[in-house]
């Protein structure tokens, strides 16, 4: 729900239309996390999916999949849960895990619906 | 910085036909593109813009401002037409995929300080997909 807490009803809702609405809405989010680098001689392969897959599951999709971002998964309890603020949000989360695992992060892709796309790609860019 | 796309479509129809080539040439070079009757495409347009994000709102840009701005100046004109015929921007030039995304970004630019009248966001990025096999962009 993106609502500022300043703003009247109405000005929120001229502000972010739809999304406004106080009881909330959903969206089927499909992230996009790409990574840099060179395939490794021997195995030929940049990074581990796996590890990639156990990363995001653990930071991303366990704390927000089917939660209500404003209430429950901070700091969208201060910060509205714009698609810009979530693909921030999660380059915060997933790129030091991934410095640790050896990967390097190149950007992330928060699809809010089939139309419509936040990308990062960090705070350097 | 943010960069943000949205998606829209389009259906129009074209000939892909050069008067600066002979018949045989054109056929040649553009296939079945170059039919006499023209074709037609479910075409997508993708436009990213660049900006920061405004810590009050927490947007990078004004997405309904964005979506008023291609749908008068690109859907309206685009959509359902004959791309020789009715929109003048092919009356010199071939419309091809690639002369679609010049024409895009320059109807844009013509009007976009309009509707963006600050520093951002910027025109980022215009991708057209023909088909499911052929897609041009412009990186901005």
């Amino acid at each position: 729900m993106c609502r500022l807490p300043g703003l009247s009803d109405e000005e929120n809702r001229a502000l972010y239309g739809e999304a406004a609405n106080p009881h909330g809405h959903g969206h089927n989010y499909v992230v996009e996390v790409t990574l840099d680098g060179t395939p490794d001689p021997v195995t030929g392969i940049v990074f581990d999916l796996k590890k990639l897959k156990e990363v995001l599951n653990r930071e991303i999709v366990e704390p927000m999949d089917h939660r209500f971002l404003n209430e429950e998964v901070p700091p969208f309890d201060r910060v509205v849960p714009t698609s810009e603020n979530l693909a921030i949000e999660i380059w915060r989360r997933v790129q030091p895990r991934l410095e640790e695992a050896g990967a390097r992060l190149h950007s992330v892709r928060v699809w809010e619906s089939e139309d419509f796309c936040a990308e990062f790609q960090g705070e350097s860019s | 910085m943010i960069r943000l796309t949205r998606r829209y479509r389009f259906s129009a129809s074209h000939r892909l036909h050069s008067p600066r080539l002979s018949d045989e040439e054109n056929r040649a070079i553009y296939g079945k593109c170059n039919n006499q009757h023209g074709h037609g495409h479910n075409y997508v347009l993708e436009v990213s813009v660049r900006g920061p994000v405004e810590p009050e709102t927490g947007r990078a840009a004004d997405i309904a401002a964005l979506d008023s701005l291609v749908h008068r100046e690109i859907i309206s004109a685009f959509d359902h037409r004959n791309l020789n015929a009715d929109v003048p921007d092919f009356a010199d030039a071939v419309p091809t995929t690639e002369n679609l995304v010049a024409a895009i970004e320059r109807r844009l630019r013509r009007v976009w300080s309009t509707v963006f009248p600050g520093e951002w966001p910027e025109l980022d990025r215009i991708r057209v997909q023909e088909t499911r096999r052929n897609t041009i962009e412009a990186r901005l």
